[in-house]
Parts: C-alpha cells; structure tokens; sequence
C-alpha cells in the first residue's frame, strides 16, 4: 500500500502485480531471495525491496510532491516514529490479537499503547492535518496501515486499540487519511479483511502457542 | 555559530560505534558520555524515551535515536566526506543492507553465541546463510562504499571486530577465509581505516564481556 500511495501521490503511473503471501509465485523468490516478502519495487531493471527503502527511492527519484520533509532534524523525527510505529505498535498490537493466552494479550496491548501515547504527542504537537502537515508526508504513508488495520484488528480481536477517548488526535487522523483522495479508493475491502485476518490471526496464534510449550 | 554535538554512548555498544565512525570520519567534535545501562541517567530517559537506548546524538539541544536515523541525519547535515553514493539506486542498496545486517545478520550471529548443543549447530548454518549474502554482495570491491568507506561498512563494521571475538569465545569458525575470502580481505581493509583502529573497545574487556553473555544466557534457568 505505501508503495502506491507514494506513486499515487507524486503522479507516477505503475503497474501492479498481486501476490498471495502464502502461496508466492517464482518470480517474487526470484526477486527478493533473501526476505520473500513484499513489496518489491521495479524500476526499469532496478530492483527495491523494503517498504520504507523505497519510499525514500521514490522521493529521491520524483521529486515532485516531497514526502520526506527537507530539514534534516525533521527527516530524522519521521523515521524514527515510522521505525517507532514498526516495531511497537504493529508488532505488539498484532500479537495481542493473535496470541490465545488472556495475560500476553494485556501486556502486548499495553506496549502497543506505551507507544501510541508518543505518537499521539507528536500529532497534537504538530498541530496540523497530517503528520506531513496539511498534506500526507512519509510518516502519514507509514503510518498509514492504521486507518484501515486498526479497526479491522478492532473487530476481530474485540478490543480497543485506539480508542478515541485516549487517542483523539490519531483517531482524527485516522479518518482524514481514509477520506484523502488519493488514499480512499485504493483501501482493501472491509469485510474480507476481517475473515482474512480472523483466519490468519488464529494461525499466528497457534503458532505462538506451540512455540511457548517448545 | 559552532555545532554542539553530544554522543550517548557505552564502551561496548556496537551500535554507538557506528555514530563515533561516522563523525570522526567528516571531521566533527563532539563529546562522548559514557552510561551505564543498569543506571540511565535522567538524561538519556529525557532524550530517548521510546527505547531507553544508546545510542542518542544531541545536536544543539535536540536528541536523535536509532543508529541508522542517526546516521542519515550526520549524513544531511555535514556533507563533507559522503557516506552514502549520490544515486538513489546505489542509495536504496546501500539502505538495503545496513537494514539487513541489523534484521538479520545480527540476531543469526548472537544465536550462535547463546546456544549450545543442537540449537547451535542449527544455528551456524543460518548465520553463515547471512554471511554468504554479505560475501556476494561484495563483488570484489574493497569496501561497500567503493574505495573509501560508506554507510553500509559502517552498519556491518561491528563483525570485524565481534565475529573473531565470538569465534574464540564459542570455538567455532563463522568466517573461513576459503569460504569467505572477500570477507575476510574486507574486515582487514576496514580494521586497517585509521578511524576504525582507533576506536575499537579495549579487547580483552570485550572478551570477557562476550564470555559472560553467553554464560548467562545458557546458565540453567532458575539458578542465581
């Protein structure tokens, strides 16, 4: 998604090629050998791999419509946060809907929230729309998975992530990036979201049971 | 108006190192404080909340974490002595595998030095996988950033100096130089960079350090 929110925003026509995590095909192995994940960019015959990799790829090649902001102090704030939001909001809040045992799920939702609070600081200190400012920047674009995750993950996990009371800036946010133009046509069907996650969370949840016995 | 620069270090975080390199190599000055990790002070809990961590640079007063933010930002601010190429493609490469020695690399070398037995002979397998990556991407340059050191040497340099170190403190071989000849011409070029010589933690406490570690980690659980 970030890959295409990026181009989207900067005018850059792309073309897309879906692929099933759980089923990839050969030329993705081929692609990206070493981690077999997506995204994988193409450009021309350059190959970039890592979401946050190549939205830098992609600010240095278009410059048209700047994601990264120009001052190197806040460049580094937006990849840290973006590194931040990685780590411990998605990780964490992640496992606390997938794992099957009632105390992880408290604790992982807290480290989720610890970390939320942050941002949240962020967001009432920049005082604008977005994190970008009044226009989507490369934080918005990492961040951006929450808009539509969170109350997926909400549903399925039948918890609170970011609650409104605690959260109301993200929250606000939130729904400005669903509602941006060139963000709300391009989100993922609601409802198959929610049966594709109810079933993978609790595969990962299984998972993480047998690795606690082992 | 001159540039103050503090650097939060520990003697032995591999990580801080990177920042150190990278300063002295486009010629700032700054000045180190060293923490102990079992007392942050108050200053490190103020200028890194998120992680608690070193290493934090603090330019004019204001804190940056994440060694590989940190170093992107020395990188933007003084451009003397570029560490990174000028072209996005070689850049996103450069990115690629600094995140990867951090994501991969890493871990597949610590659980070498904290296993022992059948975890670890799994373990050596997948570590020298990752080492294998490194050893291609090489392609017989003497360092990743051409003829002078960049970004991604920076981000791998820790192995010159903590492989041989968990190679003697476990007893197994990660790096033979029959295997991993551009590896090991390269972690000799880069101890030989006057920069790196100079800042290397002092080797025995290093040992001792690693020797620790990994007595602890596979110390029976439940003793004291």
């Amino acid at each position: 998604m970030r890959v295409e929110w990026a181009l989207r925003l900067k005018g850059v026509e792309y073309e897309y090629i879906e692929e099933d995590i759980y089923n990839k095909t050969p030329l993705l192995l081929e692609l990206n050998p070493i981690h077999k994940k997506v995204p994988v960019f193409i450009h021309g015959e350059k190959v970039i791999l890592e979401s946050f990799i190549i939205l830098e790829y992609i600010d240095e090649t278009w410059k048209q419509f700047p994601i990264l902001p120009r001052d190197p102090y806040d460049r580094a704030m937006a990849r840290f946060w973006a590194k931040v939001a990685e780590e411990k909001v998605m990780m964490n809040a992640w496992r606390s809907i997938c794992t099957q045992f009632e105390e992880e799920k408290e604790g992982y939702l807290k480290h989720a929230m610890e970390s939320l609070e942050k941002i949240e600081e962020v967001l009432v200190q920049g005082k604008s729309k977005f994190f970008g400012g009044e226009k989507i920047g490369y934080l918005d674009i990492a961040l951006g998975w929450m808009s539509y995750t969170v109350p997926v993950w909400e549903e399925v996990g039948s918890m609170k992530i970011v609650d409104p009371i605690l959260f109301p800036s993200t929250a606000v946010w939130m729904e400005n990036f669903r509602n941006h133009p060139v963000i709300k046509d391009k989100l993922p069907p609601r409802d198959e979201t929610v049966v594709y996650c109810q079933r993978i969370s609790k595969e990962i949840g299984a998972r993480m049971a047998a690795a606690r016995k082992g | 108006m001159a540039d103050d620069l503090k650097v939060f270090r520990t003697w032995s975080s591999r990580f801080a190192l990177r920042i150190i390199w990278a300063l002295q190599l486009k010629g700032l000055e700054y000045e180190t404080i060293f923490e102990d990790l079992s007392q942050k002070s108050p200053l490190l809990l103020q200028y890194n909340p998120t992680y608690k961590k070193v290493p934090v640079l603090v330019h004019n007063g204001k804190p940056i974490s994440e060694s590989l933010v940190i170093l992107e930002y020395i990188e933007e601010t003084w451009n003397q002595n570029p560490l990174l190429p000028e072209d996005p493609y070689e850049r996103a490469k450069a990115r690629f595998w600094a995140k990867f020695v951090d994501e991969k690399l890493l871990q597949s070398v610590i659980d070498v030095l904290v296993t022992e037995g059948k975890k670890q002979e799994e373990a050596v397998p997948r570590a020298k996988e990752n080492l294998k990556y490194i050893e291609e991407e090489l392609k017989g340059n003497k360092f990743f950033g051409g003829a002078t050191i960049g970004f991604t040497d920076i981000a791998l340099g820790w192995t010159a100096y903590w492989l041989p170190i968990i190679e003697e403190v476990t007893g197994i071989k990660l790096i033979d130089a029959d295997k991993f000849p551009r590896i090991s011409e390269w972690m000799q070029n880069f101890c030989d960079v006057p920069v790196i010589k100079a800042n290397w933690p002092p080797y025995d406490k290093m040992v001792a350090k690693i020797q620790g570690t990994r007595e602890k980690c596979l110390a029976p659980k439940g003793t004291d």
